[in-house]
């Protein structure tokens, strides 16, 4: 029983960590909490939906497809409403902005999607494996192994090619990348692409698993994804997707354990009992302050 | 006086002046915490519905007063305030954020499973003893004592935490105490904000606190001008009329609300009235030249 | 007599040594010049002083009490007041705020005092305010006390810090680095300062400078670290013929 639930979390909480993925990066290097990331994440999985209802491509494609899509859009959006602010205005100002660039791109799939939940059509051949007392269903598989390559695929992005050096080099200081001859802007716009892609791959597949898409799904997810990323320790890449794991499973096991009803709850106590154990987070560092 | 009031004024700008009211009580409590103090708080509407909730079960179940009930919802936030103050208000900013997020979601969960609350139903049935007169009697108080207290020893240590925490603590300010006070005074607003709110609408939910009405109130607060009393009071009323304004735009008004958020800052990224005091606008009245309307950056 | 002590201190930063047993003894109402290359460890003293780091090794008493584990706040309350090298004025508050401010630690209208205006808090805010402008004509910035303090050319924002510890009445002052990016004029102005400070309000004073000519001038005893260690202290034209004193600092900027 517990091993289920463990790989139930272990499914679950690989989502999170894809979209803690965004927050982490986006914030390593501008130290803007994105709020609108949830929303891209519920765009790529209504793109996902559309591609596999209206085209008929295959799942994998219509998977490629949003997360290209998400990809532009998550550049349009810096572009728009966080470039203009940057350097001259609080942290704050743009934290407003991200808050109103959700409401609009949420507001807008209601527009276009309506209110109500949608499902993908049953377009994987789901099979559940029985491995001992573990039912291990195919979707999972897939859901792990997908988010396994994406999550080795960005940390060989970031550790070994020289777009990622610039990106460590902008999350260490951005003023100093820019004297260095790195360009900045178009660091940070690939960084909010690849943040947006991981999202949309977490939206097309929490889509397929819990077979539920709907234009408020991004509000919680994108909270609890945030949750993730702090717990790991924000900023910190590893500390995103072992946060995001982590909190899965611990939500998991909280509604298996304790309450179903406290399930959105869970999360959070969890974040603020780590937090005031450990202020910086799971993994990240201890900030002295240079006086 | 309530009477004429109701007499002359439509009901529907009456609702939206209550509003207004309300939301700057509420307001100029996040103020407080966030825009003087500079400490993001993302969960002020969870303090509030600790308010609306523990004045309306008085209310309704207690058969307290009105005025002790609003006492009650009050004190009540104040202490969940305090108590989640202590041990959260070390973290750096954006962790305290999500603190704040967090907290405010956990309170909004228990009420969704608080059997005298009404679980996810609410509470129907408040008696509407909050009236326009009482409201409004209310701002100008809370206005009043926020002005006194910023212009005070305790309201200048708040600004010199938000400016350079080391450079208070080296002039004396015990920053984590000054924090804890900050964050239960503006819980207390809250809380009191809550308990009008209750018995003004007559039946309350857990989803009218959930973590949009938060951004709400925090949007009057940046968009006025971080610190500012004139200027927390400019967003409420801004914030307050313009999803009404918007009804024009019918579906498309969250939209627009959204658009505009954007718009507004990226051309004044630091509020409207920048950080503008009511100790600043007397040095501008005495003839003093102290950049009153220039933005700070 | 001693008014502070700093008995073999240590501090360690993830196991680089910045300090190294350094012991160093500041007498009452003297001014004591701290001096040394950049990354001696000069600052990382003065952060030790005032409560911001926690010694590694060693004791600082001050007044016969003991420091080490007291917060930055209460440090301050102790009597001790200081000015940093990269400054650090409340920039969104008028200057006369600033200096305001700096009286906290000496003040103690509470929350309900003030918001009620209470006339204890009344009579205090009072004394706060006439101590604010005389510390600003001390420092020369009595007209322009309601300016934002980030509106200061650099020299005023360094007085205007001296002006904000100085509203702690502090028995002790710590300047660091109080003549950076000020012209020869201006240092002058600074010179004359201190010493009106020191003998007018008979305190303690302890700084760091690398102006060379400032430091020899105006202290009456230095101490010179390099690398963290204590490697000279006397009066000035001693540790100016100091030969390894000359070796590793002063030689190097003749």
């Amino acid at each position: 029983m517990i091993w289920q639930q463990l790989l139930n979390g272990l499914t679950l909480g690989s989502t999170y960590a894809l979209i803690a993925l965004g927050y982490t990066m986006v914030y390593g290097i501008i130290q803007l909490i994105n709020f609108a990331h949830g929303e891209i994440y519920m765009i790529g999985a209504f793109v996902g939906l559309f591609l596999v209802v209206n085209t008929g491509l295959n799942i994998g494609v219509a998977l490629l497809g949003a997360m290209a899509f998400c990809m532009v859009l998550g550049m349009l959006v810096e572009l728009i409403a966080y470039r203009p602010l940057r350097g001259r205005a609080s942290r704050l100002s743009g934290i407003i902005s991200a808050i109103g660039v959700s409401i609009f791109l949420s507001t807008l799939m209601v527009l276009i999607a309506q209110t109500n939940t949608r499902r993908y059509p049953d377009i994987i051949n789901i099979q559940t494996f029985q491995v001992g007392d573990l039912q291990v269903s195919s979707l999972q598989i897939i859901i792990l192994v997908v988010a396994t390559l994406l999550m080795v695929g960005l940390q060989l992005l970031v550790q070994k090619t020289r777009v990622g050096k610039a990106m460590r080099a902008c999350s260490q200081d951005l003023d100093a990348a820019y004297l260095m001859g790195i360009n900045v802007n178009r660091i940070i716009s690939f960084t909010f692409a690849i943040g947006s892609a991981l999202a949309a791959a977490g939206g097309v597949m929490v889509g397929i698993y819990y077979n539920a898409v709907w234009p408020y799904m991004g509000t919680m997810a994108g909270l609890k994804a945030f949750a993730a990323a702090i717990l790991g320790g924000i900023g910190s890449i590893p500390g995103a997707m072992i946060g995001g794991i982590t909190l899965g499973v611990l939500e998991i096991l909280g509604v298996a354990y304790l309450s179903s009803s406290y399930k959105d709850a869970i999360a959070f106590g969890i974040l603020i009992l780590v937090l005031i154990i450990r202020p910086q987070g799971i993994m990240g560092q201890k900030i002295t302050k240079k006086v | 006086m309530d009477a004429l009031i109701s007499q002359y004024i439509d009901p529907y700008y009456l609702r939206i002046l209550m509003l207004i009211g309300i939301n700057i009580i509420l307001a100029l409590g996040l103020n407080l915490i966030t825009g003087v103090t500079g400490q993001l708080s993302m969960g002020h509407a969870g303090f509030m519905s600790i308010g609306a909730y523990t004045s309306a079960i008085f209310s309704m179940q207690m058969g307290s007063p009105f005025f002790l009930s609003l006492l009650a919802g009050a004190m009540v936030a104040a202490f969940f305030g305090f108590l989640i103050g202590i041990p959260t208000l070390r973290l750096e900013g954006d962790y305290l954020a999500m603190v704040t997020i967090g907290f405010a979601e956990i309170i909004r969960v228990f009420f969704l499973n608080f059997e005298p609350g009404g679980k996810a139903v609410g509470l129907s049935g408040i008696p509407q003893n909050t009236t326009f007169v009482l409201v409004w009697t209310l701002v100008i108080i809370v206005i009043i004592l926020n002005a006194k207290l910023l212009n005070s020893r305790i309201g200048r240590a708040f600004y010199a935490i938000r400016e350079n925490e080391i450079a208070a603590e080296a002039s004396g300010i015990n920053s984590t105490r000054l924090k804890v006070l900050a964050f239960t005074a503006g819980s207390f607003l809250a809380g009191l904000g809550g308990g009008l709110y209750a018995h003004y609408m007559y039946f309350i939910r857990p989803q009218d606190f959930a973590f949009m009405k938060s951004i709400e109130l925090l949007n009057m607060v940046v968009l006025g001008g971080m610190g500012s009393i004139p200027g927390t009071v400019l967003g409420s009323v801004i914030l307050t009329l313009l999803p009404e304004m918007l009804r024009v735009v019918a579906e498309y008004r969250l939209m627009f609300y959204g658009a505009l958020l954007v718009i507004l800052m990226i051309f004044r990224p630091n509020g409207l009235l920048g950080d503008v005091r009511v100790y600043d606008l007397k040095k501008k009245l005495q003839g003093k030249k102290v950049g009153l309307w220039q933005s700070s950056n | 007599m001693a008014i502070l002590q700093l008995e073999e201190i240590t501090m360690e930063f993830g196991g680089l040594r910045a300090l190294d047993v350094v012991d160093i003894e500041v007498k009452e109402q003297q001014i004591f010049g701290i001096i040394g290359p950049n990354g001696a460890g000069k600052t990382t003293l003065f952060n030790i002083i005032t409560g911001i780091y926690l010694p590694t090794g060693g004791k600082v008493i001050f007044k016969d009490r003991l420091l080490n584990k007291m917060h930055a706040w209460d440090v301050a309350r102790q009597g001790i007041g200081r000015t940093f090298q990269n400054i650090r004025l409340f920039n969104k508050l008028s200057v006369l705020d600033n200096v305001r401010v700096g009286s906290h630690g000496v003040s103690r209208s509470g929350f309900f005092g003030s918001i009620l205006g209470l006339p204890g808090s009344r009579r205090e805010e009072k004394t706060i305010m006439e101590k604010a402008e005389q510390l600003l004509d001390l420092v020369g910035l009595g007209d322009k006390k309601l300016e934002y303090a980030e509106n200061l050319a650099y020299g005023e924002q360094r007085r205007l810090e001296i002006a904000r510890a100085m509203a702690l009445n502090p028995s002790l002052l710590l300047l660091d680095e109080p003549a950076a990016g000020m012209n020869s004029t201006e240092k002058m102005g600074l010179m004359d300062l201190i010493w009106r400070i020191r003998n007018e309000m008979q305190l303690t004073i302890i700084l760091v400078e690398h102006d060379m000519n400032l430091v020899m001038n105006i202290c009456e005893q230095i101490a010179v670290l390099d690398y963290g260690r204590k490697i000279a202290d006397g009066p000035p034209e001693v540790v100016k013929n100091d030969e390894r004193v000359i070796q590793s600092y002063l030689g190097a900027e003749a």
